[in-house]
């Protein structure tokens, strides 16, 4: 399941339809659990230590491939916004995905995104694919090449136990999985730090969406599909409307 | 939150958010605040709680119409001119990533009693309903001569000399009716009243070409309007600002602005903390000491289960009644919006009504535009007052915005923003072309 950031990458293969298919994806959870550690990690495959609060871009697209189909990620990132309560609706209406971010080690964290599943849940459309992500597992693990969840599950009894740690979990990853599973959730345990299991919450939150309903032309796609009134204010649209001939102003 | 900022906005409606968004990129330390727990101030779009909550106090929104996150039911009614001066800050920031637009569907215009499509080319003009058979012929010569009027070129006549006569001089050239001059200043040039017609006829061939031009854009209509309802827009030049740093808190009480002992504006108090700024930029409702009234608009949002009658069925328009056609001074606007704007369930359709209040009984003058809906299943009226700062802001440094106005699209909202930008950093705005998203990532990878 390689991670494609670049067409030429993929003009290899002629049977597979080349247009990627658009998906909306946001980024929730309470300030610094590592939300844009998280984006930096799966675009471009980094870490900075200590990240500054979110302010620049905070939109960024990445490309993944599940099966025949590509997917071209547009995954926005929460400027602060939520800082104060304030976040726009506007920032996950009509979104695809959602991954709502904890940090393992603050247990009030996993609250905060509870209180996230919920308002996607009633405000967000209800076709949202959302994940829950337990983040910087790194800090609570000796183990430090293979993090996957399930084998987590094993080792953390014996980490909540040592209390010469500096740093403890807060959250099981039991607890953090039987409340995703009763929510129709995805569950994953991630390391920004050390990329494990970035590449995996995409992964499958891609192989989940529905695409081939996303394709149908009457639900979706972004600005300026064919037969649909919409339109795209970056292009100049003349002619869009099968006009722009008859009237020369 | 006591810290200095350079510049705190009270309100977040369209105006306030586009200043935000505008001096945040340009590296001011934005605070932005608002009584309301929403976005958007009086642009607002608001769900069916909100929309209950202010017109209906304790009633609930009736089962039937079904889940909140389906409807955004705009209180002001707002098109966007495909070529005006919006779409252009739009673009200029890049907003327009996190929006998605379409088309309004038609434009008409009501004469005689009935509604017609409005013509805006001159092989529209041919056929249209609206002009008899020799009157299509004089149409057809005064569009073919807006169309390639060129200020620097002479002209064929002293008549058409357009910055220098009156717009009724030029009417009385090309011979056109009364009937004709209605909807041409009405509807085309989007006058809501006949003061135009002795004003000089330049600001007229203006207009009409923002029309056209605009018309010629898409197809179907002059207008464009973005998914999910009108308060997108403010939305959207909010996370501008926030990317850009700015600090945003909703629901927050404004108990006081405070100033100096010479009247100068020095921050804002809610609670016991005090926020410091340089300037504060904010809509009337937060000074209500500062501004004067300058009249009323009316408004009527109606639900509809059933297109507007006689507009072709489609799912969005907007139709103009002009003053003389119903004995009126101004005008009375019908803006229509459907399901297909994911404004509102599907089956339902919204429209709401409005002119600017001559009389104490408003509700009685809106009836012709109400008339035109068919069957109304709910109906919120309501009147404002329309608001205006009494100073320009350079002496205590408080900077107010207009209360959004009767027309149709959103060139006053735009002049006003230029003006407040000017008045509060000495510049005129101009606006630069924002990196797009992938030259931003771009940056950001090589960085
Ligand atoms: N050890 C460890 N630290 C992490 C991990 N992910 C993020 N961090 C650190 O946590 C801090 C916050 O990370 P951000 O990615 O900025 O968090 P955020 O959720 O985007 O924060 P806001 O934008 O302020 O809401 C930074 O100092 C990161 O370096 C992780 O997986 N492990
Ligand atoms: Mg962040």
């Amino acid at each position: 399941m390689a991670d494609v950031s670049d067409n030429t990458a993929l003009s290899g293969s002629p049977s597979v339809p080349m247009k990627p298919v658009q998906v909306k994806l946001v980024l929730l959870g309470e300030a610094a659990v590592g939300k844009s550690s998280l984006v930096l990690r799966f675009v471009n495959n980094e870490f900075q230590e200590n990240k500054e609060p979110t302010i620049g871009a905070a939109f960024l697209t990445q490309k993944t491939r599940v099966e025949d189909k590509i997917i071209k990620f547009e995954i926005w990132d929460t400027a602060g916004q939520e800082r104060f309560h304030s976040l726009a609706p506007m920032y996950y209406r009509n979104a695809q995905a959602a991954i709502v971010v904890y940090d393992v080690t603050r247990a009030a964290s996993l609250d905060k995104a509870k209180s996230w599943v919920k308002e996607l849940q009633r405000q967000a459309n209800p076709n949202i694919v959302i994940a829950l992500a337990g983040n910087k597992v790194d800090l609570v693990s000796d183990e430090d090449d293979d993090l996957h969840p399930d084998e987590l599950d094993g080792d953390e009894e014996a980490n909540e136990d040592g209390d010469d740690m500096p740093i403890t979990r807060q959250v099981p990853a039991e607890e953090a999985r039987a409340y995703a599973d009763e929510s129709g959730l995805l569950f994953f345990e991630t390391s920004a730090k050390l990329g494990h299991g970035v590449q995996e919450v995409f992964n499958e939150i891609a192989r989940k969406i529905p695409i081939d309903q996303m394709l149908m032309p009457s639900r979706s796609g972004r600005a300026g599909m064919p037969g649909s009134n919409r339109i795209d204010l970056n292009n100049d649209g003349q002619g869009i409307g099968g006009r722009g001939g008859s009237c020369a102003c | 939150m006591d810290e200095q900022y350079d510049v705190i906005v009270l309100g977040t409606g369209l105006t306030e958010c586009v200043l935000s968004g505008l001096l945040s990129v340009e590296g001011k330390k934005v605070l932005h605040m608002d009584q309301n727990d929403y976005y958007g101030g009086a642009s607002a779009s608001l769900n069916l709680t909100q929309l209950f909550r202010k017109f209906r106090g304790e009633e609930k929104a009736p089962e039937a119409l079904g889940r909140d996150r389906d409807w955004n039911v705009d209180l002001i009614p707002k098109f966007m001119m495909a070529n005006g001066e919006l779409v252009k800050i739009l673009t200029h920031t890049n907003v327009t990533r996190y929006l998605e637009f379409k088309q309004i569907s038609g434009s008409f215009v009501y004469r005689d009693g009935k509604v017609s499509k409005v013509p805006s080319t001159e092989k529209e003009a041919l056929t249209s309903p609206l002009v008899g058979l020799f009157e299509k012929r004089r149409l057809k010569k005064f569009l073919e001569f807006i169309r390639n009027y060129k200020p620097e070129a002479p002209v064929e006549s002293p008549d058409l000399d357009l910055p220098n006569v009156p717009m009724s001089q030029v009417y009385k050239y090309f011979g056109l009716e009364e009937g004709t001059q209605d909807f041409v200043g009405h509807a085309l040039a989007l006058y809501l009243n006949d003061d135009y017609l002795e004003q000089p006829a330049i600001q007229t061939h203006k207009r009409i070409m923002l029309y056209t031009t605009s018309m010629a854009r898409y197809g179907k209509s002059p207008y464009i309007y973005p998914l999910y309802g009108l308060g997108e827009l403010p939305q959207g030049f909010a996370r501008l600002s926030a990317i850009h740093g700015g600090t945003y808190m909703l629901d927050k009480k404004i108990d006081e602005v405070v100033y100096d002992e010479s009247g100068k504006f020095v921050g804002v108090r809610s609670g016991d903390e005090t926020v410091h700024a340089k300037v504060v930029i904010g809509d009337p409702s937060y000074f209500t000491n500062k501004v004067k009234k300058v009249g009323r608009v009316i408004r009527a949002i109606c639900l509809l289960r059933h297109p507007i009658p006689n507009t072709d069925d489609v799912d969005s328009v907007q139709i103009v009644i002009p003053q003389n056609q119903v004995k009126r001074k101004h005008d009375i606007y019908v803006a229509c919006v459907s399901a297909s704007h994911n404004v509102c369930a599907s089956d339902y359709f919204l429209a709401i009504v409005s002119t600017i209040a001559e009389t104490d009984n408003p509700q009685e003058e809106i009836r012709p535009g109400l008339e035109l809906l068919g069957e109304i299943e709910e109906q919120f009226v309501y009147v404002s007052d329309m608001q205006t700062p009494v100073e320009d802001g350079t002496k205590d440094n408080v900077f107010i915005s207009k209360t959004y106005d009767a027309t149709s699209h959103f060139a006053s909202v735009c002049d006003d923003v230029k003006d407040i930008y000017k008045r509060v950093t000495g510049e005129d705005l101009v606006l630069k072309q924002r990196p797009t998203q992938e030259e931003e990532q771009e940056a950001m990878a090589n960085a």
